[in-house]
């Protein structure tokens, strides 16, 4: 394990429960105990995958739907715990891997502010400091006091971007999140990620658009079927990339 | 010694979500209604007028002022069941957020202990009123209260932790705790007195049923006006102990394995 890495994930294998075989009564467990067919039908949505990334690199990870781009990325985060393997991250990270994930729905901007910021693992106290930069980000000035049931998905997005990137993290950890949002609102969070990565800030980005791992990233990771296909360069891997798709 | 440093350093990063958590319970219960939090006094209040109705008649001879003697089982029957039915949830309810952030999920069930502990709170002054309305003298020693709130959290807290994990395998459970707890309340002296129950019974409940533990503790301090004895109160902090141990240990065991099974 060597220090220059900021994060270290060493051949981890990720095994999931497929969702057929899922057992999540008493009256099939034990059916199934007795018929000895517990032994559950597994998955691996990663096998033997190392990612090394040094402080304030970007890394884009890119590959078809079900290739394991976001499992690798919820791996890095600690939501998901590898079956084999070790992952070691240093710093802080921030998640965007869904914006406003943990907003409730019947409260309004204000409270979901305070929510939100602390699902992440601020302190109160400082979320108080923050609060008007998020709101300017947000632009969300005249519908501070309204529950966000009524805010459109846009607005949604903008606030939970605003949030989740209101500190400067050490590693961005960034999945497919800017679909949403109009034009402007895109070049904007853009922007941040982009002043986010001359400051120092590691980068790890998911997304289908070729193009804009292009644009963000130094280098990228060729997942396919849970196996790494290439990594390395951004300009080589995803020539490469788009050649297979043609 | 580390790990144990490592985890009061999380449980302090995430203390303010803890406390968001709770706000959050309390206010949405009472949005939109018109008396708000007072109904958390009024709400034990006529479930006490409406219990005192039904039962005075047929346990009067027993005991002597049934409002009180009731609304102190109550209170704390109610605090166990609903904290451990809304615990039972707190995980599978948060499936969405633990899926997409890493959180120490413990927060969720440490969150609805929590805000159902705050209702109790509020019942105490429904009790305190009924006290004053029944003429019922007040003892020095419901001082001591806060320590039989702590005994009964922590056999909450356990109790939450095995349910809300064991719920994330087998559904079943939602069921079976149901059922359960009706079986709990009959087998717990909330609405009648003790000495009703067949001698075999009784000493089955007053051994092995915990709430007899808290509840009798809780008479001692507030209907009675006595401290309790050293078998209901140590026996109160050795059953919170074991439970709490036994949660945490399932809690513990099967936590990474919950995001598979969403």
């Amino acid at each position: 394990m060597s220090e220059e890495y900021i994060v270290d994930v060493d051949n981890i294998t990720i095994r999931f429960n497929l969702a057929t075989e899922k057992v999540d009564n008493l009256k099939e467990y034990f059916i199934k105990l007795v018929k000895h067919e517990l032994m559950f039908q597994e998955f691996l949505a990663l096998r033997d995958v190392s990612l090394k990334v040094k402080r304030g690199e970007a890394w884009g990870l890119i590959g078809v739907n079900g290739s394991g781009k976001s499992t690798l990325l919820k791996a890095v985060c600690g939501i998901l715990k590898p079956y084999k393997g070790t992952i070691t991250t240093r710093g802080t990270i921030a998640p965007l891997i869904e914006l406003g994930a943990g907003f409730d729905m019947n409260m309004t901007a204000r409270e979901n502010v305070f929510l939100n910021g602390t699902v992440l693992g601020h302190s109160r106290k400082f979320m108080q400091e923050h609060f008007d930069e998020i709101i300017d980000f947000a632009e969300l000035q005249d519908f501070l006091d309204v529950p966000i049931k009524n805010f459109s998905s846009g607005m949604q997005a903008r606030l939970g971007f605003a949030i989740a990137t209101m500190v400067k993290p050490d590693i961005l950890v960034v999945d497919e999140i800017l679909s949403v949002g109009d034009y402007q609102f895109q070049q904007k969070c853009y922007d941040r990620m982009q002043n986010m990565m001359e400051g120092g800030t590691t980068l790890l980005y998911v997304s289908h658009d070729v193009d804009s791992v292009k644009r963000l990233c130094s280098h990228a990771l060729w997942l396919e079927h849970g196996i790494v296909k290439k990594s390395g360069q951004v300009d080589e891997v995803t020539a490469e990339y788009m050649q297979e798709a043609q | 010694m580390k790990a144990m440093r490592d985890r009061i350093n999380t449980f302090l990063k995430y203390k303010d979500l803890l406390r968001e958590l709770v706000v959050r319970d309390i206010k949405l219960k009472y949005r939109r209604s018109f008396l708000g939090y007072v109904w958390s006094i009024l709400n034990p209040l006529l479930i006490m007028i409406v219990m005192t109705i039904v039962f005075s008649q047929m346990f009067e001879r027993g005991i002597s002022n049934f409002p009180v003697y009731l609304l102190t089982g109550n209170a704390m029957f109610e605090f166990v069941n609903s904290s451990t039915h809304m615990a039972m949830y707190s995980v599978l309810d948060n499936a969405a957020l633990i899926k997409k952030i890493y959180v120490p999920k413990y927060i969720f069930t440490l969150a609805r202990i929590t805000s159902s502990m705050v209702d109790f709170i509020f019942s105490l002054g429904a009790l305190f009123l009924v006290m004053i309305v029944t003429g019922a003298p007040f003892s020095i020693y419901m001082l001591e209260i806060p320590i039989l709130a702590v005994q009964v959290y922590l056999f909450a807290c356990g109790l939450g932790f095995l349910l809300s994990s064991a719920n994330v395998f087998f559904r079943d459970i939602q069921y079976i705790y149901n059922a359960f707890t009706t079986a709990w309340m009959y087998l717990t002296p909330i609405f009648y007195p003790i000495d009703l129950l067949p001698d075999w019974l009784r000493w089955l409940v007053e051994r092995f049923n915990p709430m007899f533990y808290y509840i009798q503790h809780f008479r001692d301090l507030v209907y009675i006006g006595q401290l309790p004895s050293a078998r209901i109160f140590w026996g109160g902090w050795i059953i919170a102990g074991i439970m709490l141990a036994i949660g945490l240990a399932v809690f513990k065991k099967t936590q990474d394995k919950f995001i598979l099974y969403f």
